[in-house]
């Protein structure tokens, strides 16, 4: 049987800031079009792993990691480009950055760098990216305001319509709600479900139940190691893999 | 113990208490000390300007600018030495602009943090700190006495005496530039820092390259803060006397009074004449020197300088009012 290579897959990855070690010895395997939701407190290297898959870990001083992040089967430290790499991989993270720019152009950004100049192309995927983002509605009339004076949750859609704008393969959200009103994520939670037919979703929650909500597959690490891992509906019953999954799902950890 | 409740007057809730009288009496005299202090730095400056520009008077006006020196500057205006100062001033800008800008820009951008970088920092700041006569000295040392001959070695003719360059606007404009170029680096980083980095992360997740971050966000939002660091700069190259005393400057060199010759008067391997020099020679060294002519060719200087730092305040004013986070 050769089935094709799982989308995402670490294996025994560790990483580093310095002589600290923030994940230990982590494996598993994402498959395309699924969702893992990883969850687990503060300080237990989810924000890490997240930046092993992109190597900007490489931008951290210090910062490294051993073991083997393979992206479609192929190691993505022996990728020649970091910065193709990048572009096929959608990152959000926690902190909302409108780049101080108009939020048609925070959209168009990185097309533009890819040497997208067609004005109807890029029309295009900023009304796309934008209603994915559930942010059209909102600023449709106003695009040329500036990114940074956008309130903190509609600078983290915009974030998150930032990182489509190059439809990647991957999409690495970071407590992507944080800012968000619960109404609006409930509904980017749905263009969630639709965009995981074209794409695989890492999902970094402190929100278990958007965790479950969402997630096919759940990880639950736990300073830098993995505690379980398994199908989010065993993760979530009364008797997952391990105890301390129940303890911290049911909040009575620690 | 006492009861605080019982503290309040009952006639009158809102009375200050002693303690709280005290408390505004050193409030008060403690500002009026600190407004000492200031005024004991505005006045005699006040004084001194108004000092200069009250002798200077008689001699003020659009053609003491336009006329050249005569009779070692005793007559005439101050053309000469103010063109040469406009050369100085753009052409140490043309060596200390590109080279302190993309030195900051790789400091700051691209070297990676360590021990090396801070060392670079370190000894960019000290050099900032440096007296400009020894930046002359150093001056004198490689441009005058290295560099000249080399030149001459190559390019003049040695039957033809009057094709060797001296030392004049090339060696001055380097000496200056190398003497503003740790002030130009260190504004310059500065003006890179106070762009988030954040931004440059949110970049580089997109697959930006760090050169398409520089340009497309880096430096058009810090843009305005190294030209207010070059302004500075260019204040500092018009005024200082010793960078240019050994390095090309003269007390009297032949401009014509009229033609393109009045403008483009100096060749680059020529002495010139320059502001801050003239001032410095006819304020000491010229016996019978009227004081108007000293005091007109201070107040032109200083009005010069005050003009190019209000620009530089404007574009730091119109910079914080258009932020754009």
């Amino acid at each position: 049987m050769s089935a094709s290579p799982p989308h995402l897959e670490f294996r025994n990855l560790s990483a580093y800031y310095g002589t600290k070690q923030v994940l230990r010895d982590v494996s598993f395997t994402v498959p395309r079009n699924s969702v893992i939701g990883i969850i687990g407190p503060a300080n237990s290297g989810k924000t890490t792993l997240l930046k092993t898959i992109n190597r900007t870990l490489d931008f951290i001083p210090g910062g490294r990691f051993t073991g083997e992040v393979l992206l479609g089967g192929e190691s993505v430290t022996a990728m020649r480009d970091p910065n193709a790499l990048r572009r096929r991989i959608g990152m959000v993270f926690p902190l909302p950055v409108g780049l101080p720019l108009s939020v048609y152009e925070n959209v168009a950004y990185a097309p533009r760098r890819m040497g997208v100049t067609d004005k109807g192309e890029l029309d295009g995927i900023v009304e796309r990216c934008l209603r994915q983002s559930v942010l059209w509605d909102e600023v449709k009339d106003r695009l040329n305001l500036l990114g940074t004076r956008l309130s903190g949750g509609q600078q983290q859609r915009l974030t998150l319509a930032r990182a489509l704008s190059l439809s990647p393969e991957i999409l690495c959200l970071d407590e992507f709600s944080i800012a968000i009103d619960p109404v609006t994520t409930m509904r980017i939670e749905e263009v969630l479900k639709e965009l995981r037919r074209s794409m695989t979703i890492v999902l970094v929650t402190n929100l278990v139940q958007q965790a479950r909500r969402l997630a096919d597959n759940t990880l639950f690490l736990w300073r830098g190691e993995t505690v379980e891992l398994s199908p989010t509906e065993v993760a979530f019953s009364d008797t997952p893999r391990d105890r301390r999954t129940y303890d911290y799902v049911n909040g009575i950890f620690g | 113990m006492s009861e605080p409740c019982s503290a309040i007057p009952s006639e009158n809730p809102f009375a200050l208490t002693p303690l709280e009288r005290r408390k505004k009496a050193a409030a008060r005299r403690n500002q009026w000390i600190m407004f000492g202090f200031c005024a004991l730095l505005i006045i005699p400056l006040v004084l001194i300007l108004v000092d200069i520009f009250w002798k200077a008077a008689p001699v003020l006006s659009l053609d003491f600018l336009w006329q050249n020196p005569v009779n070692k500057g005793k007559e005439g205006g101050l053309w000469a030495p103010l063109v040469g100062t406009f050369y100085l001033v753009v052409g140490s800008l043309l060596f200390v602009a590109p080279v302190g800008i993309f030195a900051a820009i790789y400091l700051n951008e691209y070297a990676r943090e360590g021990w090396v970088n801070r060392v670079i920092g370190i000894t960019v700041t000290s050099l900032a700190g440096v007296p400009s006569i020894v930046h002359a000295l150093f001056g004198l040392g490689a441009f005058v006495l290295g560099m000249l001959p080399a030149i001459n070695r190559l390019l003049a003719d040695p039957a033809r005496p009057e094709t060797r360059w001296e030392a004049g606007l090339l060696t001055a404009s380097l000496t200056v530039a190398v003497m503003n170029l740790p002030v130009i680096i260190t504004s310059t980083r500065e003006a890179l820092g106070a762009v988030p980095q954040s931004f440059r992360e949110a970049c580089w997740n997109l697959g930006a390259t760090r050169w398409q971050t520089i340009r497309t966000i880096v430096l058009p939002n810090s843009l305005s803060g190294i030209l207010t660091g070059i302004i500075l700069v260019v204040s500092r190259a018009a005024g200082e006397t010793a960078p240019i005393l050994f390095t090309g400057a003269t007390f009297f060199k032949f401009v014509a009074d009229s033609g393109t010759a009045k403008l483009f008067p100096y060749g680059i391997g020529e002495p010139f004449m320059a502001m801050s020099m003239h001032l410095n020679i006819i304020s000491n060294q010229i016996s019978q020197m009227p004081e108007r002519m000293k005091f007109g060719s201070a107040a032109v200087l200083i009005t010069l300088i005050l003009a190019i730092n209000s620009l530089a305040i404007a574009l730091r004013v119109w910079l914080r009012g258009r932020k754009r986070w």
